[in-house]
C-alpha cells in the first residue's frame, strides 16, 4: 500500500535493488548516449530529450525493491493535483508487473541531473514520460526474470515475470521480487532495443478507472506533508513586506513598534533588484519571528515609505485604452496567408469585434511558502515547487555553494497553476535563513501577498474582422493580439508576444480562410507576467471562439455547423504553414495540428450535449474548440440567464483527444477542474492596478468560483483513449481555453447578448 | 492562560490571546493538519470543530476558546473512517487535497446537523469552503455518498 509522503528516499527496510541501498552502478543511461550520438549529426531534438536534464530511465535510479518485495518507486516530477504520483505507479507497476497495492511511491529530491528534467509545467509530465516510465519498468521486469533463470540454470526465455513474482513455466517454479530483488538489481540494466513492452490488451493498469489516488490516506487524514508543512528543528518563522509596485524598493522605514511584538526576533532589509527582475524576490522588509502570527503582527506594525519606481501609475482603466488604440491599427505581422484586402473586397459582410480579459493570479490554496537552512557548508529547502532546479540554480550561485550542495525536498503542492514555478518564495527563505546565521526560516506568504506578487496571467486586448460572402463563407480574417509578454521578465522590454505565446493560439489557427492577416501590434509589460494554467491560450481562444459565434450569428447559422466548416476538410497542417515555431517544443512532423481531430471532439461533444435539444426559455447551448498542449478539446455549455440576469450552468460537456489514456479517472478530474477554473475566469475573476497596486487582496476582492456557482454537471468525454498510435497530448492545461468563449456563446443563444470583456460579472443584469 | 482541548487532549496557552487558533496548531502545537488559506474566514481551508461546530480557526482568537472542545482533522476519527473520510477516498475526490482538510472537517459538520441533505443543502453549508482544482461536483457526490453510508 503506498503511505505516507517522504520527501526524500529513505527507506529503513533492506532495499536491494536500486540507489537506496548504495548498490547504484554509475552506468551511463542509453538515452544520454543516443542523444549525444544526435548532437553529433546535428539532429535537433524536440519534447522531453529537449529539456535541461533530458529524460532519464536507468531503473536504479527510479526503483527499489525491499526484501519483502515492496516496490518503491520515486517520482521525479511535482505533484499538484494532476495525480502524477498514481499514474507514475500505474505506469511502472503495469510494465513491471508488479501489484500496484505494493507499490510505493518516494518524491525524488530536485536534482535534473540524476532525474532528468523536472519541471513541471506546460502539461508535460505524462506526454514527455510515459515511453520513459514504460522503460523503467520493463527494464526492472527483465533484470528480475533473468536473475529467476540463473537462479534455477534454465533458460530465460523460460521464466515470466507475473504479478510480484517469476514463474518458471515448464516446472511451476515461482520466486517472489523481495526474493530475488539482490540478484537482480546486480545484473546490467538492459539495452533498450532488448526490451519487451505490453500490448495495450495485456495492461492491468494502464488505461483502467478505478486506481484510487496514492496520497489519499494522507489527504483525508490531515497528515499528508504539503510544503507549507515542512517543520524542521529550530525553525523561525517569517512574512516579507514587498515593494506594492513592480520595480519599487525602500526608500526607508522604522520598525520599532514591530520589534516591541513578542515573538518578533529580527527585522531583515532585503535588496530589491533592478528590473526587470526575473525569478529574483522582490525584496522589501522581512519580520522574522517564533511563529507566523507575531511576523504577521510585526509586520503590520512596520512604516515603510516606498520609492515606487517606473509602474507607480499602472492603472488597468487607461492601460486597456492603451491597448485598445493599439489593437485599432497594424502591427507586427506574425502570419499572413493569401490578400486580406482582396477578402475583404470579395466579402458581402463585414464584422468586427474587440475583446478584453484582465490579468489573473493563479490563488493556489497553499500560498508560495518554502523552508530553508543555509550554512556555510550547504544549503537546504523543503518546499512546494513545479522547477526544483530553478531554486538549485539561484541558491547555487546566491550563495557561492556547489549546486549539489543545494537539496531541495519536494513537497506535496497545495496547487500549482503556474505560480509555483517561480522559486521567488524559497530564495527569500534561504535569505533569511543565512541573515539568521543558519536557522531554519519558513517563509510563508499571506494570502494578500499572493495576490500582490503573483506572476499574473497577461492583460489581453484581442481585434477580430471577418468578412462572408453572400453564401455566408469567411473570404477574410484579421486578428491583433495585443499582450504584455512573460519575456518582459527577462529582457530589456520587449514589446511583443514571443514564438511561445503566439504559438498559443493566435498563430496556429487552423481555419480554411483563404485570406488571412494576424498581428501583433506593441505592448509594455507593468508588472511581473507569468504563467497560468492554459497562458496566453485563454485570451486567444476566448477572442477566436467568440468570433467564429460572430461570424455564425451574422449569417444566421448553427454555431457548431460553422466552426466545424471555418475549419474545412480533414488535413494534417505543419506548424511552420501555420507560422508556428513552437508547438509546444514538440516535434512538427510528429504532432501535425490534424483538423480531423478537432473536428472530432466538436461532433462528439456536440452528441454528447445534445446539441440542438429543446431547451427552457432563457436556456442557450455554446460551442468553442481549441487545440493547446498538442492536445484537442471542445466544450458545449449549457448557460441559464433569469429574468434578473442571474447567470446558472445547469450542464457543461468537455470532451478531448489527447491520444492514450493512461489514468482516465485523472484525466476526467483535470476535465472537471479546468470546466470550474474556466468558469471562475469568465465569471468572477480580475485582478486590476491602481497607482501601480493590485487593487484586490484576498478572495473578498479576487473572487474565484464555489461551489453554488459551480456548473450543476460536468460530463467529461475522452475521444481516443486506446489511440496507443497517436502521439500523446498535454491534459492538465487544455481543458480551461474553450471554456470562456463556449460560456459567453451559451449566453449570447440565451439571450442575444454578446460579453466580450471578461469577467462576465453583472453585465447580464437587467438585459434580458 | 486559555485551556481548551484538542482531540480530547488538554492544551494551555499563556501567549497573545489575540492570536488566531491556525497559528496555535500549526506553529506551536504542530499539528500541521490544519491548513492556512487566507486568515480572512474566506476560503475555508482552516476549518475545525469548535465545540462540534465547523469553525474558521485563522480568525479564532485563542482567548475566545477557553474551556472548549477543538477537533481537527487529526482527531476527526482515529483511523480515517469517518464516513467522509472514506466516502472522498472512494470518489477520489481530491486533486491537490490541500484544501480537502477544510472541506472534510465542513462536510462532517453538514452531516451532524443534517443527515440527508439536499443540493441546496450541501451549497449553501460548503459554499464557505474554496477548491481551485474544481472538485466541487465530487465533493457533492462525496457528501452524498457519506450520508447514504452513515445511516
Amino acid at each position: 500500500m503506498a503511505s505516507d509522503y517522504t520527501p526524500t528516499n529513505v527507506s529503513r527496510r533492506a532495499v536491494v535493488l536500486g540507489l537506496a541501498a548504495g548498490s547504484f552502478v554509475l552506468s551511463v543511461p542509453l538515452s544520454r548516449l543516443a542523444r549525444a550520438d544526435e548532437e553529433k549529426n546535428g539532429k535537433k531534438k524536440y519534447g522531453g530529450e529537449a529539456m535541461s536534464g533530458g529524460l532519464k530511465d536507468d531503473p536504479r535510479i527510479f526503483l527499489s525493491i525491499a526484501d519483502d518485495g515492496t516496490v518503491t518507486l520515486l517520482c521525479n516530477r511535482a505533484e499538484m493535483g494532476q495525480g502524477v504520483r498514481t499514474s507514475w505507479a500505474m505506469v511502472v507497476a503495469d510494465e513491471l508487473e508488479a501489484d500496484l497495492a505494493r507499490l510505493t511511491v518516494n518524491q525524488a529530491p530536485g536534482n535534473e541531473t540524476k532525474f532528468g528534467n523536472q519541471n513541471t509545467d506546460g502539461s508535460r509530465s505524462m506526454r514527455h514520460h510515459f515511453v520513459p516510465l514504460r522503460r523503467i519498468g520493463a527494464s526492472a521486469r527483465k533484470m528480475l526474470e533473468e536473475a529467476a533463470a540463473a537462479e534455477w540454470g534454465v533458460a530465460p526465455e523460460e521464466v515470466r515475470a507475473r504479478e510480484h513474482e517469476v514463474v518458471h513455466q515448464p516446472s511451476g517454479r515461482r520466486l517472489g521480487y523481495g526474493a530475488l530483488a539482490k540478484a537482480a538489481g546486480a545484473r546490467d540494466v538492459p539495452a533498450h532495443d532488448a526490451l519487451s513492452f505490453k500490448t495495450p490488451d495485456q495492461f492491468r493498469y494502464i488505461g483502467k478507472s478505478d486506481v484510487r489516488l496514492v496520497d489519499n490516506m494522507g489527504i483525508t487524514t490531515g497528515t499528508a506533508k504539503f510544503g507549507i508543512d515542512a517543520q524542521i528543528d529550530g525553525m523561525l518563522f517569517a512574512v516579507v513586506a514587498r515593494p506594492p509596485v513592480y520595480g519599487g524598493k525602500v526608500k526607508s522605514f522604522d520598525a520599532t513598534e514591530a520589534k516591541k511584538v513578542p515573538g518578533v526576533i529580527k527585522i531583515v532589509e532585503i535588496k530589491s533588484p533592478d528590473i526587470p527582475s526575473g525569478f529574483l524576490p522582490l525584496g522589501g522588509i522581512a519580520v522574522v519571528a517564533e511563529n507566523t502570527y507575531a511576523a504577521i503582527k510585526g509586520r503590520s506594525l512596520l512604516k515603510i515609505q516606498w520609492n515606487d519606481g517606473p509602474n507607480a501609475s499602472y492603472d488597468s482603466k487607461t492601460y486597456r485604452q492603451t491597448l485598445e488604440t493599439a489593437a485599432s491599427k497594424p502591427g507586427k505581422v506574425v502570419r499572413s496567408e493569401g490578400d486580406l484586402d482582396s477578402g475583404f473586397a470579395a466579402a458581402d459582410k463585414r464584422v468586427e469585434a474587440t475583446y478584453y480579459i484582465p490579468h489573473l493570479a493563479q490563488a493556489p490554496m497553499e500560498p508560495p511558502t518554502a523552508t530553508a537552512r543555509v550554512t556555510k557548508d550547504g544549503c537546504e529547502v523543503w518546499c512546494s515547487v513545479q522547477n526544483p532546479e530553478a531554486i538549485r540554480k539561484d541558491l547555487s550561485k546566491r550563495f557561492g555553494l556547489p549546486i549539489e550542495k543545494v537539496i531541495v525536498n519536494c513537497l506535496l503542492l497545495g496547487g500549482g497553476f503556474g505560480r509555483k514555478s517561480k522559486p521567488d518564495f524559497a530564495s527569500e527563505a534561504a535569505i533569511l535563513s543565512h541573515a539568521m546565521e543558519g536557522r531554519p526560516v519558513k517563509l510563508t506568504f499571506t494570502r494578500e501577498d499572493d495576490i500582490h506578487h503573483s506572476y499574473f496571467n497577461t492583460v489581453s486586448v484581442e481585434h477580430l474582422e471577418g468578412g462572408l460572402d453572400a453564401e455566408g463563407k469567411p473570404t477574410a480574417w484579421l486578428h491583433r493580439t495585443v499582450a504584455p509578454t512573460i519575456s518582459a521578465l527577462f529582457g530589456p522590454d520587449p514589446k511583443h508576444e514571443s514564438p511561445t505565446e503566439l504559438g498559443m493560439g493566435a498563430v496556429d489557427v487552423p481555419f480554411a480562410i483563404p485570406n488571412l492577416l494576424i498581428e501583433n501590434p506593441e505592448a509594455t509589460a507593468h508588472t511581473r507576467v507569468g504563467w497560468f494554467r492554459s497562458v496566453f491560450n485563454i485570451p486567444h481562444a476566448f477572442a477566436i471562439q467568440s468570433f467564429v459565434g460572430e461570424l455564425a450569428a451574422a449569417v444566421g447559422r448553427d454555431q457548431k455547423e460553422f466552426l466545424l466548416e471555418i475549419i474545412g476538410p480533414d488535413r494534417k497542417i505543419n506548424a511552420k504553414d501555420l507560422s508556428d515555431t513552437w508547438i509546444y517544443g514538440e516535434n512538427p512532423e510528429k504532432y501535425p495540428y490534424d483538423t480531423g481531430r478537432l473536428k472530432g471532439v466538436i461532433n462528439k461533444v456536440a452528441s454528447e450535449a445534445g446539441w440542438g435539444r429543446k431547451l427552457a426559455e432563457g436556456h442557450g447551448l455554446g460551442i468553442a474548440a481549441h487545440r493547446s498542449f498538442v492536445s484537442y478539446t471542445a466544450v458545449v455549455i449549457e448557460a441559464a440567464v433569469s429574468p434578473e440576469g442571474d447567470l446558472t450552468i445547469p450542464r457543461v460537456d468537455i470532451a478531448i483527444d489527447c491520444g492514450a489514456v493512461v489514468n482516465p479517472e485523472r484525466v476526467r478530474s483535470q476535465l472537471e477542474g479546468a470546466v470550474i477554473q474556466g468558469v471562475s475566469l469568465a465569471t468572477i475573476s480580475e485582478i486590476s492596478f491602481k497607482n501601480g497596486r493590485a487593487e484586490q487582496s484576498n478572495f473578498d476582492g479576487y473572487e474565484v468560483t464555489r461551489i453554488d456557482a459551480s456548473p450543476k454537471e460536468i460530463h467529461t468525454h475522452l475521444v481516443s483513449p486506446t489511440g496507443y498510435d497517436l502521439p500523446l497530448g498535454g491534459v492538465g492545461e487544455p481543458g480551461v481555453p474553450p471554456v470562456a468563449p463556449a460560456l459567453t456563446n451559451a449566453i449570447f443563444a440565451a439571450t442575444g447578448k454578446r460579453i466580450r470583456s471578461l469577467p462576465i460579472r453583472d453585465q447580464l443584469a437587467n438585459t434580458v | 492562560m486559555t485551556n481548551f482541548t484538542v482531540n480530547g487532549k488538554p492544551h494551555s496557552f499563556d501567549g497573545d490571546p489575540d492570536m488566531p487558533l491556525l497559528w496555535y496548531l500549526r506553529d506551536i502545537a504542530g499539528m500541521t493538519g490544519t491548513k492556512f488559506g487566507c486568515g480572512q474566514a474566506l476560503c475555508g481551508a482552516c476549518t475545525v470543530h469548535l465545540d462540534g461546530a465547523a469553525t474558521r480557526s485563522c480568525v479564532m482568537r485563542i482567548g475566545d476558546i477557553d474551556g472548549q472542545e477543538v477537533t481537527t482533522i487529526e482527531g476527526l476519527s482515529p483511523d480515517g473512517s469517518h464516513p467522509v473520510q472514506v466516502a472522498w477516498r472512494e470518489l477520489n475526490v481530491a486533486q491537490c487535497g490541500y484544501c480537502q482538510v477544510g472541506q472534510i472537517m465542513q462536510a462532517a459538520a453538514l452531516l451532524n446537523e443534517v443527515p440527508n441533505p439536499s443540493d441546496e443543502d450541501i451549497d449553501a453549508a460548503m459554499t464557505g469552503n474554496i477548491c481551485r482544482c474544481g472538485t466541487y461536483p465530487r465533493i457533492r457526490n462525496a457528501i452524498k455518498q457519506a450520508a447514504g453510508g452513515a445511516k
